[in-house]
């Protein structure tokens, strides 16, 4: 994993600002980060790389994701029912 | 917190805030001054004896009755919107904090570091302790450092709801399947009363909002605390 991602992952506060979402709805925000997480996991996994630049992801959408939101969406995930795709 | 037969808004916690309420005092001001005016000019009306019967037109009194209100209108506009964009600037938070509505309660989520979330119900007023507030009280304060930028991320469980802090100048829906976000900065430490704002069903009016600003180490220490408990 490239030094700049890892020191940007040591130095984490919290989720920064993303241009993508400037608005007061950051449902996406959450979302998009919940999604790019398993994304970048599945993708990394299925070439044998290290998954821990997804890392990243994981610290934004726990920061941003109410609890019982991640919980529903894990759930769904491990009985296939999540609508996402991944 | 809010004082009986209190008339203006509750003191300032956040900068926000402090903006808001001069601004406020400004705009009320012109107002009154407005009001005086044209009340003494009714007044003034009403009790002469003088009459003219053939005015027609007065190019000077319209050239002012114009300007005038321009001018006023002008001087509202420019730190209405500058207090509009200030509100709106990007801001680099150093904490995200989940506030989630249900009914009837709120739940606090942590979640930057480890996973830390609990429940803040009113305290019962057969449960109050002597000096504490009637129906503004909780029994787990959301606790904050000062001085720092806080996102907030509001939403809901079940119906609408609505987290206020007055004193911070914080209002936001809590809307079901949303995720809204508002930002505030404690600038004093201090205890923060607020009511949820959008009915809610039966105990709507009993589900406060206490927000506790502590210096960073007692909210590192609070929040070690808590991990434990939970």
């Amino acid at each position: 994993m490239s030094d700049a991602v890892q020191e940007k992952i040591k130095n984490y506060r919290t989720a920064p600002f993303d241009a993508r979402f400037p608005n007061t709805n950051q449902t996406r925000n959450c979302f998009q980060n919940y999604l790019d997480f398993h994304r970048c996991n599945k993708v990394l996994s299925a070439k044998d790389q290290d998954t821990a630049p997804c890392d990243w992801y994981r610290r934004v959408y726990k920061s941003l994701c109410p609890i019982s939101w991640v919980q529903k969406w894990n759930d769904q995930i491990e009985a296939g029912s999540f609508p996402g795709k991944i | 917190m809010a004082h009986p037969s209190q008339l203006g808004f509750q003191d300032a916690a956040s900068p926000v805030m402090e903006e808001l309420l001069h601004f406020h005092d400004h705009a009320l001001m012109i107002v009154f001054l407005i009001s005086t005016l044209v009340l003494y000019i009714i007044v003034a009306m009403v009790t002469t004896k003088l009459t003219n019967k053939f005015i027609l037109d007065s190019q000077e009194i319209e050239i002012i009755w114009t300007l005038l209100p321009a001018i006023i209108l002008i001087l509202i506009a420019l730190p209405s919107l500058r207090i509009l964009y200030l509100m709106d600037e990007i801001n680099d938070p150093h904490l995200t904090i989940k506030a989630m509505g249900h009914q009837w309660y709120w739940s606090y989520e942590y979640t930057d570091y480890e996973d830390l979330g609990f429940d803040s119900y009113m305290i019962p007023t057969q449960d109050l302790a002597p000096g504490q507030f009637r129906l503004l009280e909780a029994d787990h304060r959301m606790v904050v450092p000062v001085e720092s930028p806080i996102r907030i991320l509001i939403s809901a469980e079940d119906v609408l709801h609505s987290w206020a802090v007055p004193s911070l100048g914080v209002k936001m829906d809590a809307v079901p399947g949303r995720l809204n976000q508002t930002a505030f900065i404690a600038s004093r430490p201090g205890v923060f009363y607020g009511q949820c704002s959008e009915i809610c069903g039966a105990n709507h009016s009993f589900m406060p909002i206490v927000v506790e600003a502590v210096p960073l180490e007692h909210f590192e220490n609070w929040s070690s605390l808590m991990l434990e408990d939970a």
